[in-house]
């Protein structure tokens, strides 16, 4: 699969999200710097870089939450600096955290959002019903979100991003801090929802093997900038026979993956703890960047 | 770089809201947020006990021990009768306060992010959570007020100052949250914010008609009694709630002129709250 079907034929007009010349500064620290980049509709896009690369950055400029200057993002056609509220619409936002509210149950932390995205009253519970039960969570979706695993609550946010129906699921780290068979469940997910409603999917993510099997593309991000970019198996035929995700990511970042860079210490601490323990897990993460 | 395509067909649907559109979010999600606070009050009811602790403790201790020595001269009502509106003011403050802490640990958790990506204007996410704040701090005035009854505060039945009663703590506690939201917006961490959260909200106490009243006050407080908000909320409180004479037309207008410039205020600054 090193071509790429879906650029040719495709039925929709330009690209789902496109960045140009994109830079953003906290300060001096620049975090990211001349990004250029297409997101095709329909894709599961990756967006791969050690600690501290610029991936949040990235997300937090398309998704409104950071300033962008006008024509430098486009969301399925939208502008992001002109049109705010429009693009708002068309996301839904997985934050890096793990960002339910523990004292609401389940359905309310999801039924919450159907309202804050306008999904009209006649809809709502339905709406809410079918993506708790997409998600799994129906059986535990009158508990407090305090009370689920990790893997629950990332479920549950899917959930909450899933109920506005949106047309571009952005996902920051989707699977830090989770035990492999949660992990498993989130993409499993994912690639159902995506099957059925042809949304396009926006992941970043530091784990080579998850991007390698479950994005169509992606790009490798290193200190603000973009190094690298197609499929997991180009990227990998440019390498050599046998290479892997790995090695492309260590051929692109240099020595940036000695060790921490690659957020599987932080993975394999944690198996099915709580909220809290992820948390943690994922401050550690932070702070090793 | 490749052209823009074409600009997608439902180009009205796409602009940026107007003001008519602007109200009508602004107002569902007020109901939303304040929804979610009845629903997190469900699930946490002890936390209306707890919080009834302090203003019981001023209502119990204080209260009384002032009213049997007449320490302060309040004229023809019991001293308890006085205080009672101004410990109501008080608990309400103290909630509005602890909201914008918790506004932080909100963008620490990422849950603020979320919320921002939704369609939802900014004012209309700040006076959303303010009147959140304000039902919390209703629900607790129940708590305080029967406790008042208990401890022989003559207090109004008159459903319709009651309802005043409820407008007024809706737009104290919209003021309190939406200053602590403005100074968590500046000073961007929560631990700066918890010390001056801590350092502002007693003067702001003492420094009201809650505890005394404003003739007994030297000039300078009273100076700074007239531009504090907590007195006007706590002068309508008194004169819905006991009858004092307050000139209630003014008690309201400031709030309302408060509460709407600090929603403005507090606004401005979330992204920058966001961001940092
Ligand atoms: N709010 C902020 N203030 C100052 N600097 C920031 C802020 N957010 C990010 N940075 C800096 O910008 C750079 C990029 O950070 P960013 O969070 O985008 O990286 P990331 O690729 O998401 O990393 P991680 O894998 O750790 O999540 C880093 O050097 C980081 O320290
Ligand atoms: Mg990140």
């Amino acid at each position: 699969m090193s071509t790429d079907p879906a650029s040719a034929g495709s039925p929709h007009p330009g690209p789902a999200v496109r960045c140009a010349g994109l830079r953003h500064a906290f300060g001096t620290t620049v975090a990211v710097d001349r990004l250029d980049l297409e997101v095709r509709r329909g894709e599961v896009f990756g967006l791969l870089g050690p600690n501290g690369a610029g991936k949040t950055t990235t997300i937090r400029m398309i998704t409104t939450l950071l300033p962008a200057p006008p024509d430098a993002i486009t969301v399925l056609g939208r502008d992001v600096a002109r049109q705010r509220t429009a693009v708002r619409r068309l996301i839904g936002y997985v934050p890096q955290q793990l960002s339910a509210d523990g004292t609401l149950s389940g359905r309310e932390n999801v039924m919450l959002f159907a309202r804050l995205f306008d999904v009209p009253r006649r809809e709502r519970r339905a709406q809410v019903e079918s993506v708790l039960d997409a998600m799994d969570l129906t059986e535990a979706a009158d508990r407090p979100a305090k009370t689920y695993s990790g893997g629950m609550v990332r479920r549950l946010e899917l959930a909450q991003a899933l109920v506005s129906a949106p047309k571009l699921l952005v996902l920051d780290e989707p699977t830090v801090g989770l035990d492999p068979v949660a992990r498993d469940g989130v993409w499993d997910r994912i690639a159902a929802i995506r099957e059925a409603t042809g949304m396009t999917v926006l992941v970043t993510t530091h784990a080579m093997q998850e991007a390698d099997e479950h994005c169509e593309r992606i790009a490798l991000m290193h200190r603000s900038r973009i190094r690298a970019l197609g499929t997991p198996a180009e990227l990998k035929a440019e390498i050599g026979p046998d290479a892997t995700l790995d090695d492309v990511f260590r051929h692109n970042t240099g020595d940036a993956l000695s060790g921490e860079a690659d957020g599987k210490p932080a993975d394999r601490t944690i198996e099915t703890g709580g909220m809290r323990d992820v948390r943690a897990a994922r401050r550690t993460a932070g702070r090793v960047g | 770089m490749s052209v823009l395509p074409a600009a997608p067909p439902a180009a009205s649907a796409d602009a940026e809201p107007g003001p008519l559109r602007l109200t009508r979010t602004a107002l569902s999600r007020i109901a939303t947020m304040c929804l979610v606070e009845l629903q997190k009050l469900r699930h946490d009811r002890t936390e209306l006990v707890t919080r009834a602790v302090q203003p019981a403790l001023w209502l119990i201790v204080f209260g009384q021990v002032f009213t049997r020595i007449h320490a302060i001269p309040t004229g023809s009502i019991p001293y308890l009768d006085f205080l009672a509106p101004g410990i109501l003011a008080q608990s309400a403050l103290f909630i509005a306060i602890f909201y914008g802490i918790q506004i932080i640990w909100e963008r620490d958790a990422g849950v603020l992010s979320k919320l921002m990506v939704t369609p939802t204007p900014r004012v209309a996410l700040v006076a959303a959570k303010a009147f959140a704040a304000g039902v919390r701090a209703v629900a607790q005035a129940v708590v305080v007020l029967l406790l008042a009854l208990v401890l022989g505060v003559s207090l109004t039945a008159n459903p319709l100052k009651l309802l005043g009663v409820v407008v007024a703590l809706l737009l104290g506690s919209a003021f309190f949250c939406c200053l602590s939201i403005t100074i968590a917006g500046l000073v961007l961490s929560r631990d700066r914010l918890m010390g001056i959260g801590q350092a502002i909200t007693m003067p702001l106490f003492f420094a009201s008609n809650a505890l005394y009243p404003v003739e007994l006050m030297p000039g300078w407080l009273q100076a700074i009694n007239h531009v504090n908000p907590l007195s006007y909320e706590v002068n309508a409180l008194r004169g819905l709630l006991i009858g004092v004479d307050t000139n209630l037309a003014l008690d309201f207008g400031v709030l309302v002129v408060a509460a709407a410039f600090m929603i403005t205020v507090a606004s401005a600054l979330l992204p920058r709250l966001a961001r940092g």
